[in-house]
């Protein structure tokens, strides 16, 4: 049990990937341009993290080591295309919300390095945690991320929640200010990168306390 | 020497073909079981979206059902013939829902759903499918933004020529500053549609 705690805390904070790890850049520079999208997206991650971990770390005897890297990358593939294919039939507004970045899961390298870094060296229970983990910790970031340039940029907090949960969830979106014309910064890339400094320079500062 | 590495050779290809056999066969599956429900949903999404360009009140037909085929147009942007969907009352068709694409969105193909009634004026627009940037250029979409409502009762007549760009150009439609390609695209190719259908008025309203 003590194995999962540790797994949890290099997830979440010790190891995490939006921060520490510094890896699967591409959505979270281009996803998180509010606080739904880049929980959606990441807990979309999450879930293809704990699914190819644990579907690795099982056959991981029988993946001759020269050509790993392309299983690995084949086995992500096919599970990301199955998510893909699970969302666009059953749950048709998360589809219209994340569209597109769904296939781009294969390529967030930090899907293939947990399954390289862990899965094909562990047993299969703490590998489906550790993707899991990794994955919800990516997911926070995503989030935090997403709401700062959400709020900046166009002063709301959650837009977009009812295409996730449901119409009924509207209300539940914040407007900050009654008459904000926006920051243009903070939704566009560059806005994300100032964010993302501004997250990890947070999270050393704790650090070091 | 060579009959070692010819070994590990096969084995390393073998592996590789049994693993690309079980991914494909894993996707050929999931792909048989959801393509059912994946047509079902995108049907239902497209109902929905031809019930919001001409509004359900306004015809008593199933227009899902009552589509004629037109063959691809410059001014419609379609490679493949596509479905004409058509509004009736009283056995008369009194509008039509065009598919119009604009290839020159930010990033590829904008597909719209354009209504027309019978006086030349668009009941309605809306997008069906972009790859515009998320929270940027999707204000397109009327989950995002009423801008695309701009265009009811839009006509050729009421808005001349020069007036169908955004306003940046000159014209006469709004935009968000930092996203106008994606805009301009829609009022370019909604104009065109609008230009397709006038020259081909009998023939899309032939009841």
């Amino acid at each position: 049990m003590s194995d999962i705690k540790k797994i949890a805390l290099d997830g979440f904070w010790k190891q995490n990937p939006g921060t520490v790890q510094l890896l699967g850049l591409c959505p979270t520079l281009a996803v998180t341009t509010s606080a739904i999208n880049g929980f959606s997206l990441g807990i979309a991650t999450a879930i293809v993290m704990a699914a190819s971990n644990a579907s690795v770390s099982p056959i991981r005897k029988f993946i001759p080591s020269e050509i790993r890297v392309p299983i690995f990358i084949l086995i992500i593939a096919s599970l990301v295309t199955i998510i893909d294919f699970s969302i666009h039939a059953y749950i048709h507004p998360l589809y219209k919300a994340l569209g597109i970045f769904i296939p781009l899961i294969v390529t967030n390298c930090i899907v293939l390095a947990r399954v390289e870094s862990f899965a094909a060296k562990n047993e299969t229970t703490p590998s489906f945690f550790d993707g899991l983990f990794m994955g919800l910790g990516l997911a926070l970031v995503l989030a935090l991320l997403g709401g700062m340039r959400e709020f900046f940029g166009k002063g709301t907090l959650f837009s977009g929640i009812d295409l996730i949960f449901g119409p009924s969830t509207s209300n539940l979106v914040i407007h900050f200010f009654s008459d904000y014309n926006g920051f243009l910064l903070a939704i566009l890339p560059p806005g994300a990168f100032v964010g993302l400094a501004c997250l990890i320079a947070l999270k050393n500062r704790i650090e070091t306390r | 020497m060579f009959k070692d590495h010819f070994k590990k050779m096969s084995i390393t290809a073998t592996s590789m073909i049994i693993f690309a056999l079980t991914a494909s066969t894993a996707l050929s599956i999931f792909y048989l079981i959801t393509k059912s429900s994946i047509e079902e949903s995108d049907a239902k999404a497209k109902r929905i979206f031809l019930n919001q360009v001409i509004p359900a009140d306004l015809y008593e037909n199933n227009l899902a059902k009552d589509t004629i085929s037109i063959e691809p147009s410059p001014f419609l942007g379609n490679k493949k013939n596509i479905d004409v969907y058509r509004a009736k009352k009283n056995n008369q068709v009194i509008a039509v829902i065009i598919e119009a694409v604009a290839p020159d969105g930010y990033s590829g193909e904008i597909k719209t759903l354009v209504g027309i009634d019978q006086d030349d004026k668009i009941l309605g627009v809306r997008v069906i499918s972009h790859k515009e940037t998320p929270g940027l250029g999707d204000y397109i979409e009327i989950e995002k933004s009423q801008w695309i409502k701009n265009f009811n009762l839009t006509s050729l007549d009421k808005v001349n020529e020069k007036q169908w760009a955004v306003k940046k150009d000159g014209g006469d439609f709004d935009y968000v500053s930092g996203a106008t390609i994606t805009p301009r695209a829609i009022v370019k190719s909604t104009y065109k549609c609008l230009l397709y259908t006038k020259e081909n008025k009998k023939r899309l309203f032939a009841s």
